[in-house]
């Protein structure tokens, strides 16, 4: 055990290869999973926020009781869009990095629409009398809302990559593990950990935990910066 | 802030006298209801161009509820609210400004909340960096700019909110009990601040439970009781010789039953 984790420092201080190639696609397809999430999810959760429609409700529920949705249920919903007798099956997406993009949207959406509602909600209620009486339309206090929580929903993108990078069986669903493919940094660890190749498998947890920190560190800042001096 | 302050500096906030303004504005037979109870009932009184009009009564009389309606954020369940220049649509809605008892202040700084209203209102690109400057002086803010709005002390939150109404140039200036929880110096600055906007052109309609500051201001007065207006004459009338028994035992401080 000892030795393991004196070679995953090895790995990691050296910047061995094979683990940082790992560690740039796990970080490639995370980030662009939440860019697109916040592409759909934000504009979704300003809408839920703020317009009433009929179904809002029903909405609503739908994307918070997908905020916890199971990876596998999402790999398997995707796997089955892009299987060979899929609709989307003559794309030939399937064990590629897009398939685990693709999945980790889909897993991601909901919590970015989900929590931003909910901050963007908050928001509306305290400003919407005053953006009525300054004779504001509809789009224009979104874009008000939105600049105003930005970071806030900053905060829930965090939040979603957190999700993202931490994912696993929808990605090994969808991607294969396969090596310089699509393996990322939880497939290799279940397949390097199955392998009884802990050197590795340490190595790159170290490199996940020390993302999830610099992540929660980030949120943190965030909100410290986000604070109001009571002192004033 | 010195009464100076009440010239205007800016070209473009000067006082307005549109021919196409928004006033009078006159509620005929307004009625509201909420929840199953009336709160305003047969409401009828008019708004004329260039007189200060305190509206006052007791707590729920439903002073701040003609505010919202005549701001176009309710709508009356009965009656009408006629405006000079028809309907309210979205321009004649810009035309007026309300103040709110607790300012709602941007997550923005002092500078910030002006650029958003001045973009908001439409003022052309051009003149903004004049009349931010404008703005900031009036409300004696021009030190603190840059810093956060939602910092500010009470009586600076709601100069800044009034200059940011005055932003939209408005025909008509709503104020919902700008004074209250203020002390007498703060409070002497808003009022400054009202007859500022008075000399750029605002017709203004102020809210308050503050019989001196409706005496010092007031050219003409809305006595509400219990949803229903019951006396509206010219403040001197209305102090000196009230004319219903509830004007008389509101202004000598008893309880109204």
């Amino acid at each position: 055990m000892g030795d393991a984790i004196t070679e995953a420092l090895r790995l990691v201080a050296f910047g061995d290869a094979a683990l940082w190639e790992i560690v740039s696609l796990s970080l490639r397809v995370s980030l662009t999973a939440v860019a697109l999430a916040c592409l759909i999810g934000l504009p979704l959760g300003a809408l839920l926020a703020i317009a009433r429609f009929p179904g809002r409700g029903v909405l609503i529920v739908a994307t918070n009781a997908l905020m916890g949705l199971p990876p596998v249920l999402a790999g398997l919903l995707v796997y089955l869009l892009l299987s060979r007798a899929g609709p989307l099956g003559p794309l030939e997406l399937l064990y590629t990095p897009t398939a685990m993009v693709v999945a980790q949207t889909v897993l991601v959406t909901p919590i970015v629409a989900a929590l931003s509602r909910q901050v963007i909600e908050d928001l509306h209620q305290e400003y919407d009398e005053q953006l009525r009486s300054m004779g504001m339309r509809t789009w224009g206090a979104v874009m008000t809302l939105l600049y105003d929580a930005r970071l806030s929903l900053l905060t829930v993108a965090l939040a979603g990559f957190g999700r993202a990078a931490a994912e696993v069986g929808a990605v090994m669903m969808v991607g294969g593990n396969i090596n310089h493919v699509t393996r990322v940094m939880t497939t290799t660890i279940a397949l390097e950990t199955s392998k009884g190749n802990l050197a590795m498998a340490v190595g790159l947890g170290l490199v996940l935990m020390l993302i999830a920190l610099v992540v929660n560190g980030a949120v943190m800042g965030l909100r410290s910066a986000q604070a109001v001096p009571r002192h004033v | 802030m010195s009464d100076a302050l009440i010239t205007p500096r800016s070209r473009s906030l000067a006082p307005a006298n549109r021919p196409d303004g928004v006033l009078p504005v006159a509620l005929d037979g307004v009625r509201y209801r909420a929840d199953g109870a009336t709160l305003l009932d047969q409401v009828t009184f008019r708004l004329r161009p260039g007189r200060l009009t305190t509206i006052m009564g007791a707590n729920g009389a439903g002073k701040t509820l003609c505010l919202r309606l005549i701001q176009g954020l309710l709508r009356p369940d009965d009656g009408q609210i006629t405006y000079a220049t028809g309907p309210l649509n979205e321009a004649g809605r810009r035309r007026i400004a309300t103040v709110f008892q607790r300012p709602v202040l941007l997550r923005r700084s002092v500078i910030g909340n002006l650029r958003h209203a001045l973009r908001v209102y439409g003022i052309p690109r051009g003149d903004r960096a004049e009349m931010l400057a404008d703005l900031l002086h009036l409300a004696d803010l021009t030190a603190l700019a840059h810093r956060s709005a939602r910092v500010l002390s009470a009586g600076e939150q709601q100069r800044l909110s009034i200059v940011r109404a005055l932003a939209a140039e408005p025909d008509l200036l709503l104020l919902d009990e700008p004074t209250a929880n203020l002390d007498p110096y703060a409070t002497r600055l808003i009022e400054t601040l009202i007859r500022a906007a008075e000399a750029r052109g605002a017709t203004v309609v102020l809210v308050t439970h503050d019989v001196g500051q409706a005496r010092r201001l007031a050219d003409d007065v809305i006595f509400l009781n219990r949803g229903r207006v019951l006396e509206q004459s010219p403040a001197q009338e209305f102090f000196d010789t009230p004319a219903s028994d509830a004007a008389a035992a509101y202004l000598a401080g008893r309880l109204l039953l």
